[in-house]
């Protein structure tokens, strides 16, 4: 199949390729916490190879549910409540790529790259759940009170715009929007013309949404974050309401926004007082709905508050966050009513009535295993790995070179495509390295001349049998091959198990040595070879072969 | 350059040294292993570690062990870790003890605490922390233990199917050889066993296997190539010269990256480079000393039928040649 140079040159350029691309530096969106404390998202480009906790330095946790205080009702339950909550709370750990993952059947390890505080970390995640539902505000007091606020903002001398566009294209943004939205059309016109000028006003848009709901494009959030945060802003905010974030963001259109909700700051009920909450499909509509129990107590507050508030919007908040859209009471509500939430499934009805649980019913956690690694340390290893492989490569060059002389030269720019292929190989298949895995790539550049070796020496002894060089590199190449295969099959097994059984930066090291093997072997048998094939093409009759 | 080429040695009449030189190196090895037992990082025992960075010449063992009985924290090991003012305090669970995960968590903040006050917040800098529960501890117990049979039987296997049973016996016993005196190596340096160095064990396994593979595959293709009748002894020793200069020169370039790493990697890695060293030289003796002699002995106790008929009986060569 590959019997000619030219096929061979244009598979070893595809390979060649495919490594540089994986490789190439991309763009990434990072959300960030900045000096100021609030989260933004950065970009930045950087090399799609992920760094391990030991080399970024950060904080590892394995979380159980803690049984130890009393049995756990529903363990596997409660590990989904406290899934949810922490995954609510990604943002405020301050790095940029938390990791939240359940682990086999009762366990959550929670990793967080360059994290410099570890106690702040294990507070956020042991700190137990907060619900409540709170009405939102009904009356747009705080829509009639933005002109005051951006008088307020203007005072202050914080002026329009930023680098986002003061006043984005109404009709642009209508363009992607369904046809629903398109009828809110005028809705949207008055939201952002009445206010076009302020510098708060002009972040903000209704779409014709909710009272009380605003809709922050994605990129402005971090600047509206900041803005609602200031004194001045939440002196002029009227009394008795609050802003807070939605936990989604949603998209219109081609756009994504952040909701926004004004409410009130008394909570109508709390986590305490909600009993149970299940996920169903509503048997007369067909529809998912969430339903829930309230206690005694909190039924009879709930009634009391329903009654009052019909055709009133309810945000239900998980620390502090609004989840989904605020739903509207129907009517007055006792200990046991249902949420309806429209055309959605019913793994968001599950999704919602978990959120519900979560805060209702706190999952105590305990730390089983902690691991943390100083940002310092990750740099020395590194560093010290760097240096390690650097000297590793310039030795078996050097030793390459000086006993195969020309031939050595070709397997030494064969390692060049080992070590292109190697790394091309672990970003494109997403691996981890970590420092065992450095560790294992400088081995694997002593051992990935083995191949080479053993075709070689083949080569050698077929000279001395006095073929002529192409039959010896051919012999050499064809006898070689059992064993290098043999070799090979028992160490790629042994690192199988060790990515199966090892933790991460055991994983780390299985992952580069396999992918080292894989690289070693095709550069040994199709990259090398194919260099011979050009310099036997090449060459004049009576030139002999070095080897 | 040429290195052992066209090498003569007769490798196989020198398996009585080698034999000396392997129970002199791994029955004291042994034995102090048995006296003092694995020395088990806290992945495996359950514990907390502290890898504390001193950033004023007051930090040193004598005063941390000071500032941590007087914060109430009795029997940590506190050792130096690399360089002079980097240490590794480290409590063991006792494995004997009531111990619950609670434990290892306040362990660590006494630890913190009882540092701050000893040396205030700026007099040292804690870089790496493990804390280990029980439960954990137990698992990756398991979990080691099962990648280290399952990785050792899969290529156990893979020698049955891909050779002759003698083949794949010798072998066998020239990795159970590197293994043992591994642990005798291990047992001496006093390394700490984590599940990094059982994966350069594992590592090491592969390697020295792939040594004597490719030592066996000339074996066999000699035995299939020889015409004439020739003692089995003979071309067992003929195999081991035509592949030394292979031999050496792969386990010359691997052993350059191994002390690369040994020397140049850090402190973190250094049980690993350790470990992995060793293997290579452990693995370059054992498929030239060790495997070819048991598979003459095999070969001799239970014939195949190949050797037998096309070698002639005449195999049972003077093993004090």
């Amino acid at each position: 199949m590959f019997s000619t140079i030219r096929s061979r040159l244009i598979v070893i350029a595809l390979l060649v390729a495919g490594s540089v691309a994986s490789l190439i530096p991309r763009s990434v969106t990072l959300r960030e916490r900045g000096p100021d404390g609030v989260m933004r998202d950065v970009v930045i480009k950087r090399v799609p190879l992920k760094l391990g906790l030991d080399l970024l330095g950060g904080i590892h946790l394995a979380l159980e549910i803690d049984q130890s205080k009393g049995t756990v009702a529903n363990p596997r339950d409660a590990l989904e409540r406290a899934l949810t909550v922490i995954r609510s709370r990604v943002d405020e750990f301050g790095v940029s790529e938390p990791l939240v993952q359940q682990v086999g059947a009762d366990r959550i390890v929670v990793e967080l790259a360059g994290i410099t505080d570890p106690a702040r970390a294990k507070q956020i995640v042991e700190r137990s759940a907060f619900l409540e539902w709170r009405l939102t505000d009904m009356s747009n007091q705080f829509r009639d009170a933005l002109p005051a606020i951006d008088r307020a903002l203007e005072q202050a001398g914080v002026t329009t715009g930023g680098e986002a566009p003061a006043q984005p294209s109404t009709i642009q943004q209508l363009l992607g929007t369904d046809t629903a939205a398109a009828a809110d059309s005028v809705q949207a016109d008055t939201a952002s013309t009445a206010n076009e000028a302020g510098p708060l006003s002009s972040l903000l848009f209704s779409f014709g949404g909710r009272p009380g709901e605003f809709l922050v494009p994605e990129e402005d959030f971090p600047r509206v974050d900041s803005l609602i945060h200031l004194p001045e802003v939440e002196a002029a905010i009227p009394r008795g309401l609050q802003l807070v974030w939605g936990a989604e963001p949603v998209s219109q259109g081609a756009r994504s926004y952040r909701p926004l909700y004004s409410v009130e700051r008394r909570p109508v009920l709390t986590g305490d007082q909600l009993q149970d909450a299940r996920a169903q499909i509503d048997p007369t509509s067909k529809q998912a709905v969430v339903q829930f129990t309230l206690t005694r107590a909190g039924g009879r507050r709930f009634a009391q508050e329903t009654r009052q508030h019909v055709g009133d919007n309810m945000a239900i908040m998980l620390d502090g966050r609004v989840q989904r859209q605020p739903p509207v009471i129907r009517s007055e509500i006792g200990r046991n009513g249902q949420i309806e939430l429209g055309n959605a499934n019913l793994q968001e009805a599950q999704d919602l009535a978990l959120v519900l649980r979560a805060g209702a019913l706190p999952a105590p956690l305990q730390i089983v295993e902690e691991r943390t690694i100083g940002p310092s340390l990750g740099r020395d290893s590194i560093r010290e790995g760097t240096q390690a492989g650097i000297i590793a490569g310039v030795l078996v060059i050097l030793v390459m070179i000086g006993y195969y002389r020309f031939a050595g030269l070709l397997a030494v720019s064969a390692l060049g495509f080992y070590a292109l292929f190697t790394l091309g190989g672990l970003a494109s298949f997403d691996a981890t390295l970590t420092l065992p895995g450095l560790a294992g790539f400088v081995l694997s550049l002593g051992m990935a001349v083995d191949a080479n070796v053993l075709i070689f020496e083949r080569i050698r002894e077929e000279l001395k049998l006095n073929k002529t060089p192409r039959l010896a590199v051919e012999a050499g190449f064809n006898h070689a091959m059992p064993a290098i295969i043999d070799a090979n099959v028992t160490t790629v097994i042994t690192a199988a198990f060790l990515f199966q059984f090892g933790t991460g930066p055991v994983k780390g090291f299985a992952v580069t040595l396999i992918m080292g093997i894989f690289a070693s072997v095709i550069t040994a048998v199709f990259v090398t070879k194919t260099f011979f094939l050009i310099w036997l093409q090449r060459r004049g009759p009576a030139k002999e072969l070095t080897i | 350059m040429r290195l052992f080429d066209n090498a003569n040695y007769n490798v196989m009449a020198r398996w009585k040294p080698a034999m000396i030189i392997t129970v002199l190196f791994v029955i004291p090895g042994l034995v102090l292993l048995a006296v003092h037992g694995l020395n088990s990082s806290i992945e495996f025992t359950g514990g907390t570690l502290f890898q504390v960075h001193a950033n004023s010449p007051a930090v040193e063992t004598q005063s941390i062990r000071t500032a941590l009985s007087s914060g109430g924290i009795t029997g940590a090991e506190i050792q130096t870790f690399g360089a002079a003012d980097e240490f590794v305090i480290r409590a063991r669970l006792d494995p004997r003890a009531q111990v619950s995960e609670e434990t290892t968590q306040e362990t660590e903040r006494a630890v913190r605490a009882a540092l701050t006050a000893a040396f205030t917040q700026e007099g040292y800098e804690i870089v790496r922390t493990e804390a280990v529960g029980p439960k954990v501890g137990s698992e990756l117990r398991e979990r080691a233990v099962l990648a280290l049979v399952m990785g050792f039987g899969a290529t156990f296997l893979v020698l049955w199917f891909r050779y002759e049973w003698r083949f794949g016996l010798a072998a066998i016993v020239a990795t159970l050889h590197d293994i043992i005196a591994t642990f005798a190596f291990v047992s001496y340096l006093n390394l700490e066993i984590s599940l990094v160095v059982l994966a350069a064990l594992l590592t090491l396994v592969g390697y020295s296997l792939n040594d004597t593979i490719v030592t066996f595959d000339r074996v066999r293709e000699n035995v299939k190539k020889t015409k004439r009748q020739q003692y089995f002894y003979d071309i067992l020793n003929q195999s081991i010269n035509e592949t030394l200069p292979r031999t050496v020169l792969t386990s010359g370039t691997t052993a350059a990256a191994t002390l690369a790493l040994l020397i140049l990697g850090g402190s973190v890695i250094r049980p690993f480079a350790w470990v992995m060293t060793f293997g290579i030289v452990t693995g370059t003796f054992s498929s030239i000393f060790i495997a070819s002699p048991v598979l003459l002995w095999v070969e001799r106790r239970w014939p195949s039928e190949d050797v037998k008929v096309k070698r002639g009986i005449g195999m049972a060569a003077p093993v004090t040649a």
